[in-house]
């Protein structure tokens, strides 16, 4: 109602105290919704980046590209499978690799492909001493045309270019040819030295209109039990620590949402309470509870909304001056559920007061 | 057809142990172009008979017909619109919303549901304040209004939805004689070249000659 707004404009500080705690609750909820996203696309790029529909692991590599192993024989296996149109031979080798004029060590997953991934023009070629970076990197300090001295054999690899959302376990996407990430793998682990053709997952592109739960269990039955193929988004959530750190701040998150309402209900519960003799005097001139009530609502839903914003702009402010060993990552559809959380508990909080505007006595204007 | 009827109202209030008689048997019938003065005693029940009749509170006993509706049965609901549409209240204290400004003040009746456009409100609003003698002061704050400015805003409130009965609580008490006749005055002319009834609460017998015709109550009941 129109009342409630002008109150607003013309009362603003009213509305301070709640105003700034939900500010600050904004900021917290953005900070932890984008540290949820920052640790989610740093993990998982190397995985939702990959051209085909499915992925294949050992069965005895527990969904971890790292302990799996694909050879030629099973891939040959795979790719007769009906459905399958082509596979992608993926490897990653966890290293550090050093910057020129650096001592500090930048982190790498030196990833081997065969199918150019997502944001890779599709006719990419690469020499052995060449790689396609991920853009997470430059926040390091990588640029193209730098030489990394990259593994413990410090091997050296010049960027030639850059690719995006492509990182893995936190570690910097770097692309290179199958047989520069073989030897990068053996020089680090030396217990890990693969025979030529042999990579540690496939990407599995499948033909048109072919299911791709269907073609996965005829991969898995394909192959005699020897492989464990996932659907793209079952391997994401297949990866260590994403399922719990995904539970563990959605409840972080849902419980500062409730925190927000409660901030919301006290504070409108004593702002109704200060306002009853106003009530009363509006309910006596002719105005139903529902349109009071109405307006209570509209100043608790604008309060979290302008709140929401302030607070975005001071998260962006802030990721302006955060390390980049903070994964913080604003996502649109995070701030979008943040906003409407924030809207949906406001109003929730502002309607705890419904029964006290409904009570207040129009006859108490009298007095 | 007569603006407000009572006919044998009975208002008891209990605090504690104890029944208040605050109105007892009042019969009243108020013409529907007349103004009427009621005068009594602190705690004769003025304020009471006019809650009543403007539907502010329910009697225990009797009817109350205000411009031929039959209130005394109303629900909660049904005395809000009537509130709303059919009268028009100035209270014993001037109670006006302290953060919108003498033209709002009036506006806002119209808010909580009207037919007339907010245009023709705010007309009808600048042309209330100004019959009133505030033009100058249309975008003030109560806050900003001396004690009979405000008196007067309350007043322009109360006729703002051309209601049919006016029912007005003490509208001099606060202010000096000179003001309170001033006021009186306004009252006069605005309810009479509208053809509205009034009721008018006071306990100063110099302020009943502005009326058509004088009540006097004494511990709840009435005498001509
Ligand atoms: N809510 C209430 N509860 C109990 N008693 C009440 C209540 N309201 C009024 N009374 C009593 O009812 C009687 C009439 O009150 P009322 O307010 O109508 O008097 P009044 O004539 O308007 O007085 P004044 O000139 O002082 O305004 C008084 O005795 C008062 O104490
Ligand atoms: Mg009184």
């Amino acid at each position: 109602m129109k009342l409630g707004l002008v109150e607003l404009r013309r009362k603003p500080l009213r509305f301070a105290i709640a105003g700034s705690s939900l500010v600050l609750l904004s900021v917290l909820l953005l900070f932890l919704g984008g540290l949820l996203d920052g640790l989610f696309i740093g993990s998982t790029g190397l995985l939702r980046s990959q051209p085909g529909e499915l992925v294949v692991y050992s069965s005895d590599a527990k969904d971890s590209l790292i302990r799996s192993r694909i050879d030629p024989e099973v891939r040959a296996k795979v790719e007769a499978v009906p459905g399958v149109s082509a596979t992608g031979g993926i490897g990653v080798a966890l290293v550090g690799g050093q910057l020129p004029d650096k001592t500090d060590l930048v982190n790498l997953s030196v990833t081997a492909f065969q199918l150019p991934v997502s944001s890779m023009p599709s006719d990419v070629s690469l020499a052995p001493d060449q790689a396609l970076a991920d853009r997470s990197l430059q926040a390091f300090g990588v640029d193209v045309g730098d030489t990394l001295l990259v593994g413990s054999a410090k091997t050296p690899i010049t960027v030639t270019g850059w690719v995006s959302d492509t990182d893995y376990l936190q570690q910097g996407g770097f692309f290179v040819q199958p047989d520069t990430w073989r030897e990068v793998l053996a020089d680090s682990r030396p217990d890990s030295n693969l025979p030529p053709d042999t990579f540690q997952g496939l990407t599995v592109k499948l033909d048109s209109g072919a299911d791709a739960t269907t073609v996965a269990d005829a991969i898995d039955a394909a192959t005699g039990g020897a492989t464990s193929t996932l659907t793209k988004s079952e391997a994401v959530q297949a990866l260590p620590g994403i399922k719990e750190q995904n539970s563990t701040f959605s409840a972080i998150i849902y419980v500062t949402l409730f925190v927000a309402g409660l901030v919301v209900a006290l504070f409108f519960a004593l702002l109704t309470l200060e306002r009853i003799g106003l009530y009363s005097v509006l309910k006596a001139i002719g105005a139903s509870s529902r349109q009071i009530f109405g307006g209570v609502v509209i100043q608790a839903v604008i309060v979290a909304l302008v709140s929401f914003v302030i607070g975005g702009v001071l998260m962006w402010l802030l990721t302006l001056v955060l390390p980049a060993e903070i994964p913080v990552a604003m996502e649109p559809a995070r701030a979008v559920q943040i906003a409407v959380g924030l809207v949906v508990m406001s109003a929730l909080g502002a309607a705890v007061s419904l029964r006290r505007v409904v009570r207040v006595d129009p006859a108490s204007a009298i007095g | 057809m007569a603006a407000l009827e009572l006919s044998s109202v009975r208002k008891t209030y209990t605090s504690g142990d104890a029944e208040i008689v605050a109105l007892d048997h009042a019969t009243l019938e108020v013409g529907d172009d007349e103004i009427l003065a009621l005068v009594g005693p602190s705690g004769s029940g003025k304020t009471t008979l006019l809650s009543i009749s403007g539907g502010l509170l329910t009697p225990s006993e009797g009817t109350v017909v205000v411009g031929g509706q039959d209130i005394s049965t109303y629900s909660a609901k049904q005395l809000t619109a009537f509130r709303r549409d059919s009268v028009g209240f100035v209270f014993q204290a001037v109670n006006l919303v302290p953060f919108l400004t003498a033209r709002e003040n009036l506006m806002i009746v119209n808010d909580f549901g009207s037919s007339r456009s907010h245009k023709d409100a705010k007309a009808r609003a600048e042309k209330l304040l100004d019959e009133l003698g505030l033009s100058h002061r249309v975008d003030n704050l109560p806050g900003q209004m001396s004690g009979g400015e405000r008196q007067r805003v309350a007043i322009g409130r109360a006729l703002m939805n051309e209601p049919a009965l006016v029912l007005i609580d003490e509208p001099t008490s606060a202010l000096d004689t000179k003001l309170g006749e001033q006021v009186m005055e306004l009252i006069v002319s605005e309810v009479k070249s509208r053809d509205t009834a009034a009721v008018i609460v006071t306990h100063d017998q110099r302020m009943t000659r502005y009326a058509d015709r004088t009540v006097t109550i004494t511990d709840g009941v009435l005498a001509a």
